[in-house]
């Protein structure tokens, strides 16, 4: 049997490039790569997207997998899940590594079970153990309220990360890398669950996962006409508005808005947290902001042990004013 | 329809941050002295969308929870809410499992039960976060699966599932049977009715053994892993909040906007 070797990358597309998330996870690759002292393989799957190895081989990739094919157009269970079981038998690799996203969370624990091996979701890390050469696999566990590091005892070690969690290098458009064409070798039958259609949620302004701003609305808002003060406070400082799970599924804010473990990562440079206790699942999705600001009534909630700068009190009377001093002193 | 909604008892999430302790042999987590645990919360989700459908289209909802000392007035939760069955995998041996050798145990034991049309899962459970068992299951079954689903339609022998994703939702056509895992959008799971909970007060759970569900102790619990927790610790939190303060709210909060300037968060 082949040894295992080298670590291999499950690139997403968006809009006919490589996702963002794609870039980070090549960033984070090529050093899980050069730990191990092996390659960085990349492998790309959808319909039309062979025109992108280039863009994975300047992000950091030496090979390149590419499957192309009609049928993989939009992500389903049914065809990811077999053309990757292809690619990892035809790659072998020791590390396998996708994106936390709606993609990833479906597929690689599918996957593993597959291929009789074990993954991780939602790592925030991924380290190379000097001695054993096994890969670390860092995660939140407990909502956040604990971190646990997992080892695989099999191959490939699979894991997702989460968004932001790694950075990208600069792409080099001069690097060179190898680009193997795999066939799909699939069977429109065999599609049990079938995508009849996606259907994106409109974003007015920024969008909070690229806001340099957040506030971030909890259940204590208690309206959708709440949630419009706080649109005013974030359409001032050019941001945007985010919630915890309560107001999204009390509908006073849409679903997409959600921060957290289940839900988006944020990584502003301030998040202004209003009337929210900051459970450790919510603060899973915040807590890299670079300042923390909260507002609560209660002295006691989490999250001012979680904020740097705060203020006790009603965030009807405390909204309103801060707004408006805030006005007065971005017009200066 | 037949339908299977897995289940598990899990430490309250809810409990305060300040509350979660770690075993000083780092690694386990201790239970928060004098809070009771609960069901696991997306489990919980799993049965609402489970007892929606029964409320559309009939059926029966049976409800299968691995672990050990499994307290009956928390995990008779699902009968109280309008499932008609429960199912334990109780045991010691299935102490310390992983994502894989959980999804092996309730492969083997929805195999036994025999006869289903969709299997419910919570899309991750609030204890690990593995988000893993329903896809396992699904794929040690063979069947195929739509997780994070937000709402599920009935017809024709197929399911009808509103699947959320990254930039908002995707509507999945799946034919029966299958593995759904629920998501919050589901929508808040009902509160049991007392006569819900009187009626799962008289209804005894059925109990079933490792050698009940045909299972070898090296597949299951802590021998069943195939993942090894290397490490647990509690991240350190800085805590070094300052409270601004001033004569009533609006000045505090006048205070706050003068001071983000000042350190140049603004
Ligand atoms: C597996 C799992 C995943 C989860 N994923 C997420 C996730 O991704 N994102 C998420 O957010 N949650 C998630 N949750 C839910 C999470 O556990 C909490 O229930 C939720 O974050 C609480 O939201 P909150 O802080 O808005 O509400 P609460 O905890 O109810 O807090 C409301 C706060 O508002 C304050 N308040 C009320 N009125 C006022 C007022 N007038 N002025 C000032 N302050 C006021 C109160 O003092 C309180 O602190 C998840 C849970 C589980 C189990
Ligand atoms: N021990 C268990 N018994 C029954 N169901 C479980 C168990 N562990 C996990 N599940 C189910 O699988 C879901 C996801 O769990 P996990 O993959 O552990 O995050 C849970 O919400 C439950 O529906």
């Amino acid at each position: 049997m082949a040894e295992n070797k080298g670590v291999l990358v499950l690139c997403e597309t968006k809009e006919d490039k490589l996702a963002s998330i794609s870039t980070e996870l090549l960033g984070g690759g090529r050093k899980l790569a050069g730990d191990l002292g092996q390659e960085l393989a990349a492998v790309l799957v959808g319909s039309g997207v062979g025109n992108l190895a280039q863009e994975a081989i300047a992000y950091g990739a030496d090979k390149v997998y590419v499957v192309d094919d009609p049928l993989l157009k939009d992500y389903q269970t049914d065809t990811y899940v077999p053309v990757l079981e292809k690619v990892a038998g035809q790659a072998m690799p020791q590390v396998l590594i996708m994106g936390q996203t709606s993609i990833g969370r479906d597929l690689a624990p599918r996957l593993a079970f597959r291929l009789n091996t074990a993954a991780s979701l939602g790592c925030l890390e991924l380290a190379i153990d000097p001695s054993s050469k096994k890969l670390l696999q860092t995660k939140p566990v407990y909502g956040g309220n604990a971190q646990a590091v997992f080892i695989t005892g099999s191959f490939p070690q699979i894991a997702t990360v989460r968004p932001k969690a790694m950075a990208p290098l600069a792409p080099d458009q001069s690097r060179k890398g190898e680009v193997v064409t795999v066939d799909a070798g699939l069977d429109a039958s065999a599609i049990r669950a079938k995508v009849l259609e996606q259907v994106p949620e409109e974003v007015e302004g920024i969008k909070l996962e690229d806001a340099e701003v957040v506030v971030g609305g909890g259940r204590g808002i208690g309206s959708p006409e709440g949630f419009q003060q706080l649109e005013e406070l974030a359409r001032l400082l050019k941001g945007a508005v985010g919630a915890t799970r309560p107001p999204c599924d009390n509908d006073w804010v849409p679903a997409g808005a959600q921060i957290g473990l289940t839900g988006k990562i944020v990584t502003p440079e301030l998040y202004i947290a209003v009337a929210l206790s900051g459970s450790s699942q919510h603060m899973s999705g915040c807590s890299s902001a670079k300042t923390i600001v909260a507002i609560n009534k209660d002295a006691e909630a989490n999250i001012f042990r979680e904020a740097r700068f705060g203020v006790v009190g009603d965030w009807k009377k405390i909204v309103p004013a801060f707004t408006e001093k805030l006005k007065e002193l971005l017009a200066k | 329809m037949n339908m299977i909604v897995c289940v598990k008892q899990v430490i309250d999430p809810e409990a305060p941050p300040a509350s979660f302790k770690i075993d000083p042999s780092g690694n386990k987590v201790v239970p928060p002295a004098g809070v009771s645990p609960v069901v696991d919360p997306y489990a919980e989700y799993a049965v609402e969308a489970a007892l929606k459908v029964k409320d559309a289209s009939g059926g029966k909802v049976t409800a299968l929870s691995l672990g050990s000392n499994q307290l009956r007035d928390i995990v008779k939760k699902p009968l109280a809410m309008g499932a008609d069955e429960l199912i334990l995998l109780e045991d010691e041996a299935f102490d310390g499992s992983d994502s894989w050798s959980t999804a092996y145990a309730l492969a083997m034991a929805i195999k036994k039960i025999g006869e289903y049309d969709i299997i419910f899962c919570g899309r991750e459970a609030s204890d690990w976060n593995a988000g893993q068992v329903g896809s396992g299951i699904a794929e040690i079954l063979g069947l195929p699966s739509v997780t994070l689903a937000e709402k599920i339609d009935i017809s024709d022998g197929k399911a009808r599932v509103q699947r959320k994703t990254d930039e908002g939702y995707e509507v999945v056509e799946v034919s029966l049977p299958c593995l759904i895992t629920a998501s919050n959008e589901i929508g808040e799971p009902r509160y049991p009715t007392i006569k819900g909970i009187m009626g799962a007060k008289k209804k005894e759970p059925v109990v079933w053994k490792p050698a009940d569900i045909g299972v070898e102790a090296a597949q299951i619990g802590a021998s069943g892993r195939h993942t090894k927790l290397h490490k647990l610790f509690q991240p350190v939190r800085e805590g070094k909040c300052e409270i601004i303060e001033g004569e009533g709210p609006e000045e505090a909060a006048a205070n706050l906007a003068v001071k983000l300037r000042e350190v140049k968060a603004l």
